[in-house]
């Protein structure tokens, strides 16, 4: 324990000593110890199953149906939270420790305005009446940045943006006045410059004397907020310490493997993860054209798309937005949510129409074909998705997934199960994954087998919309790796859409930076990120959050 | 149709809100005083003037959505009409046999100035033109038994039907509320005792338990009559035997839905904030259950309401579903056609209400405004 956490330990709100929850026979966390004081912040780190999430709620009561909860101590104020009865726990929860869950979206109820979702917790620790409880309500609104908030607060969570939904959750976690609040993942889902907002508004609550407990995977947004950092691993403490020790100076090999696996500038051309390369094959047979062709692989021209909104009312989103994949390369697409790259994908892939414009592929017309004449070239553009889960039908396992590709492509049948699990082994899996159901396979495992389906009708050109954002940043490292070496070794283009700017920064070789349905900047990655011409791109790059903070830059 | 419309709208609307809304966040977050700010007339300008356009597009919605719905009402009594007719014709008897059944003497004469009266010597297409003519004003002829308007034997018997399956909903809805307001998500025991009896319930004959009700409480115990509509006594038995079943039916998604959405991520949040569990389930989660039960409610209702034939015949009450089958017995056509026309109209009005109740529930499917 380093000096700063026992001189703390003295006006300490929360103390918690040897800390260990299980369930069942599977320990989830064992023998954490930290104090949370006013005005400081403590962060846990890890990826998912660190037991970090299950940490925090121990504080609320909330760890969840089956599980068992062991400290030598735990206590928050006055309150032995060893002993609480149910009841008394509901007088703790809100009044004296609120959480701010990730994506208020799905973390406030979406059928109450926010300004109701506020007042539930405050009128249930005051007992106010409806109508004082309201004008507390806008003032909380508006402290945490909520403009107009009377009449925000009569609005619902799907009617807001991001931002100012996050914002809402915030107010409602701290309407009752808790000096502890308990963050978890509260940036996970949001866009990079939302995000920097957000954590400006919990350093804001730290300054003014809440004591934090930040719960996240993502080390480079804790380095922000956190004075003292806590490395988790499936439920046992690796590090912890400052940020300045953990981030410029880790001693343990996990701490130092985490932070090499965050993609940025200084690892392009770097592998991310310690994984040796994979081996690749070309999985099309047929024999090359005699003369390979030139020029680039995609190419799209003014694409425009619009959508109906309400009764006769459309909203464009897509404004004449061109761009170009060169052979073999990559072509990182960045931009918020709702900025219309994920419909610039789907135009690539010729699975909406455009309204006008046109993608042309591998020098012939594409997205204007009818599909009955793209289906023959359907195998040359594939896609990998940010959830595979969603995409692959739960009920199939990896056999059929994979056998279903490779007879698209006219694979016999008795050919597809040796083919598959060749497939396979360049991903790094093995024939054991064949019976596999998509549930039964992790994150990364998931992924790798949408790369092998991907890679089954041996494409030109792989669209990659979001696929590592779903992943633990280890896992990321890996994939990002994996699509490095299959582009190196079968010269696949990569159409590379994201919103994480530090991983297209690693793996793109041209960027197209988009801003509501305009491709704003659009060059060479290296140009881009350095010297940024427009002031959105310098915005989106100014908002990263960065390992060095600035008093630390050496 | 419009439903779909309704619900595709959000999605894009929220995407127009968001960037909409953006600027406000980033604005709030940098310093207000050194934000540009617009003059104040142009900003009030402005909102009136969304204000009126708003307004405008919300009174074109109504209009078109009536449109379409008195469009959807014309087909589908047309559909149910045209199809019933059909459905007539092709069953086997002719309805001057019944009629002239009890008749000593039905010489072809009179057989033919019977047919004559009820126009069924006309070429088929013919009656169904003027079939569909009298539909049009509202008149569904004469009822061959009953020597009565159609019109007048369906609307004498709609009370006793509506009475009965108005309670019986009723009682079904607030039972299975408090049901799954108690057992959702919680201890083992109670759970499985309540899904032992919802099971029960669902696959109990409706006549059997009527009869095994009647025994009991009727002639047994005589607490309350067994026949007959006497007062409210009368309904006890008959509400009770149709509730069961649907008690058994909305409990059962009510609870799938609940526990369902104990796992979202908002549970946590509310529970964080204190409330407790019976607040979080009837404050927030019991909402997000309603719209499947009500879908699921609004089907149920539609169907008893044009009639309970067993549950009539059994407690010897007057009904929809028993002239409904007698009429059928008697191939007595303008009455049956009368009644299927009746049915779909009542199929189509709860429809309506169900389809207006979503937004209410739901904002998000609310469409129109932002």
């Amino acid at each position: 324990m380093t000096t700063t956490t026992s001189a703390a330990a003295a006006d300490a709100l929360v103390s918690v000593r040897d800390l260990t929850i299980t369930f069942g026979s599977h320990i989830a966390v064992s023998e954490l110890s930290f104090d949370l004081t006013p005005g400081r912040c403590v962060a846990l780190v890890g990826e998912s199953g660190s037991g970090k999430s299950v940490s925090a709620r121990a504080l609320l009561g909330l760890v969840g149906p089956g599980s068992r909860v062991d400290a030598a101590e735990l206590r928050l104020g006055t309150h032995d939270l060893r002993a609480l009865t149910a009841a008394q726990w509901r007088n703790v929860r809100g009044r004296e420790v609120g959480l701010v869950l990730q994506d208020a979206l799905v973390s406030l109820d979406p059928l109450n305005t926010i300004g109701s979702e506020v007042a539930e917790s405050l009128r249930l620790h005051t007992g106010l009446a409806k109508k004082p409880a309201a004008e507390i309500v806008h003032g909380l609104l508006s402290r945490v940045g909520i403009r107009d908030p009377e009449e925000r607060a009569a609005q619902y969570p799907h009617q807001l943006s991001g931002g100012l939904r996050q914002r809402a959750l915030i107010a409602s976690a701290v309407a009752a006045g808790p000096r502890v609040l308990i963050a978890d993942e509260p940036t996970t889902a949001l866009d990079v410059t939302v995000q920097a907002q957000v954590l400006e508004l919990l350093a804001e609550l730290k300054r003014e004397g809440t004591a934090l407990l930040l719960v996240s995977h993502d080390l480079a947004v804790v380095s922000e907020l956190a004075d003292e950092i806590i490395v988790l691993r499936a439920g046992a403490v690796i590090e912890r310490g400052t940020p300045a020790e953990i981030l410029h100076n880790p001693q343990a090999d996990y701490t130092k493997q985490l932070l090499d696996a965050v993609p940025s500038a200084h690892t392009r051309g770097e592998r991310l993860s310690p994984l040796p390369p994979a081996v690749f094959t070309r999985q099309r047979t047929e024999t090359p054209a005699a003369e390979p062709k030139t020029g680039p692989i995609l190419e799209a021209r003014n694409l425009v798309k619009s959508y109906p909104v309400a009764r006769g009312r459309r909203t464009t989103v897509l404004h004449d937005v061109s761009f170009t994949l060169e052979r073999g390369k990559t072509l990182g697409i960045v931009g918020e949510s709702g900025s219309g790259k994920s419909t610039a994908a789907a135009i690539a892939l010729g699975l909406t129409p455009a309204d006008s414009g046109e993608v042309v592929l591998d020098g012939e017309a594409w997205s204007t074909l009818r599909e009955k004449d793209r289906r023959a070239r359907r195998r040359s553009i594939q896609t990998i998705s940010q959830d595979p889960l969603g995409s692959f039908d739960p009920r199939s396992n990896v056999r059929t997934l994979l056998g279903e590709a490779l007879g698209t492509v006219g694979v016999p049948r008795g050919e597809r199960d040796d083919q598959a699990v060749a497939l396979l082994e360049q991903v790094g899996l093995s024939a054991v994954h064949l019976g596999r159901h998509p549930l039964e396979l992790s994150g990364g495992q998931r992924q790798r087998i949408a790369i092998a389906q991907a890679l089954s009708t041996g494409p030109d050109v792989i669209v990659c919309d979001e696929p590592v954002s779903a992943l633990d940043v280890s896992i990321q490292a890996q994939v990002l790796d994996l699509l490095r070496d299959l582009q190196e070794q079968l010269h696949v283009s990569l159409l590379f859409i994201s919103h994480d700017l530090g991983v297209v920064r690693h793996v793109a070789h041209d960027v197209a930076v988009m801003q509501h349905g305009r491709i704003v900047e659009f060059g060479e990655t290296g140009t881009v990120f350095d010297a940024p011409q427009h002031p959105y791109t310098r915005d989106l790059i100014a908002a990263i959050p960065t390992i060095s903070s600035p008093s630390l830059t050496i | 149709m419009s439903t779909l419309d309704q619900t595709e709208a959000p999605e894009h609307l929220a995407e127009v809100t968001e960037t909409a809304a953006e600027p406000a966040g980033t604005e709030a977050a940098t310093d207000p005083q050194n934000a540009e700010v617009p003059s104040v007339a142009s900003l009030l300008a402005a909102a009136s003037q969304t204000e009126e356009v708003s307004r405008l597009t919300r009174i074109r919605g109504i209009a078109s959505y009536v449109g379409h719905r008195l469009l959807d009402i014309i087909l589908v009594l047309w559909a149910a009409a045209t199809l019933s007719f059909v459905a007539l014709q092709l069953i086997p008897g002719n309805p001057l046999d019944k009629m002239l059944s009890g008749m000593q003497e039905a010489t072809p004469e009179i057989r033919a100035q019977i047919a004559a009266h009820y126009g069924l010597d006309q070429p088929i297409i013919v009656q169904y033109l003027t079939y569909l003519g009298g539909v049009l004003r509202g008149d569904f002829g004469i009822s061959y038994q009953r020597a009565s308007p159609v019109t007048e034997v369906i609307l004498s018997e709609i009370r006793p039907t509506a009475e009965l399956t108005g309670w019986a909903i009723l009682v079904a809805i607030v039972v299975s509320v408090l049901l799954a307001l108690a057992t959702s998500g919680r201890r083992r025991g109670a759970r499985a005792f309540a899904q032992g009896f919802e099971l029960i319930a669902v696959s109990v004959p409706s006549f059997w338990l009527g009869i095994i009700l009647m025994t009991v409480f009727s002639f047994t115990l005589q607490w309350v009559p067994a026949f007959g509509t006497d007062g409210p006594g009368s309904l006890v038995l008959p509400v009770i035997t149709l509730a069961l079943p649907l008690i058994g039916v909305i409990t059962q998604v009510l609870r799938e839905r609940m526990e369902h959405v104990l796992h979202e991520p908002f549970v946590t949040t509310i529970r964080a904030r204190g409330l407790g569990e019976n607040r979080l389930r009837s404050r927030h989660v019991l909402r997000h259950a309603s719209l499947p039960a009500l879908t699921l409610t609004s089907v149920i209702f539609g169907s008893l309401l044009s009639g309970t034939a067993i549950i009539e015949t059994l407690f010897a009450r007057p009904g929809l579903g028993r002239v409904a089958v007698v009429a059928i017995q008697d191939r007595d056509y303008p009455v049956v056609l009368g009644f299927v026309v009746f049915a779909a109209l009542v199929f189509i009005i709860i429809n309506t209400i169900v389809d207006l109740l979503y937004p209410l529930l739901d904002p998000r499917l609310r469409g129109g405004h932002s």
